[in-house]
């Protein structure tokens, strides 16, 4: 491995959008759930400049996660998001990451994010994804909250979009549910939906 | 009217809420996030929160996985 202490890590951003990293690397950005779509969001987040992540997951890596999630063998047994601060720090050693190795609950929510300019959701569970979504825009309703929903199966990329609601903004196509089965190249591109949607938002001037 | 989901106008009643509109349109489907005009209403304010004439209303699905 090459030697990296003496690296200039600005040099990292210096093919992006011109003008965002100076924006991005101010914003904080709430990761509720490390698994496919958070673990995934993560990574883009991080590798467009974001300057600080609270990322949250009560789970550990188990093999079978490694057809979507953001994770390697070498991970299998980590606390997930001890494995995805690693691999964030491998991608900017800079970046600020806050990691919670928790089962968040409605009452925690306030706490954990108070930080976080803007949240995304990135639950496993529908009902889970309806508690977060109400308990964030209670307590912060000026905040955007970009969510998952209908990231399951294969093909049919042109169903997947993006709806707006004030601050709320899902991602997916709002349909396809995860006993179908879920496979990387879909999981990931609402993922980075996700990521997308909040960088736009982030550089927007208006959070 | 209200405006759902930027496509379906539905026609407004005096003292409208959420549980009255997802009735009006057929909606059985639990796992859902409302916003009226901009606001995500809680489930647990569906029955008593009133829908006002000309509302924008979304109605989000939510589906497993993640």
């Amino acid at each position: 491995m090459a030697d990296v202490s003496n690296l200039n890590t600005d040099a990292i951003f210096e093919r992006n959008v011109p003008g965002i990293r100076g924006i991005l690397s101010e914003k904080s950005v709430a990761v509720a759930g490390c698994g496919g779509l958070g673990s995934n969001a993560a990574i883009a987040l991080v590798r467009a400049g974001v300057g600080k992540l609270i990322i949250v997951d009560f789970d550990t890596v188990e093999i079978s996660n490694l057809n979507r999630q953001y994770y390697f063998i070498y991970d299998i047994g980590k606390r997930k998001v001890d494995a995805l601060s690693a691999h964030l720090k491998n991608i900017n050693p800079n970046v600020e990451i806050e990691a919670h190795h928790l089962k968040l609950t409605a009452d925690r929510v306030d706490e954990v994010f108070k930080e976080a300019h803007l949240l995304i959701e990135a639950f496993d569970r529908a009902e889970s994804k309806a508690w977060l979504i109400e308990t964030w825009c209670i307590h912060f309703p000026d905040r955007p909250c970009v969510c998952g929903s209908g990231i399951s199966g294969y093909g049919s990329t042109e169903t997947l979009r993006v709806q707006r609601a004030g601050k709320l903004i899902i991602c997916g196509d709002q349909e396809t549910d995860m006993s179908m089965g879920l496979i990387s190249a879909r999981v990931a591109i609402a993922a980075n939906m996700q990521a997308n949607v909040a960088i736009e938002l982030l550089v927007s001037g208006k959070i | 009217m209200i405006l759902v989901n930027n496509r379906d106008r539905v026609s407004w009643q005096m003292g409208m809420t959420v549980t009255d509109l997802l009735k009006k349109m057929r909606y059985s489907y639990s796992l859902i996030t409302v916003s009226v005009n901009g606001e995500v209403i809680p489930h647990e304010d569906f029955e008593s929160h009133m829908v006002p004439d000309e509302a924008d209303v979304t109605i989000f699905h939510l589906a497993h996985g993640g």
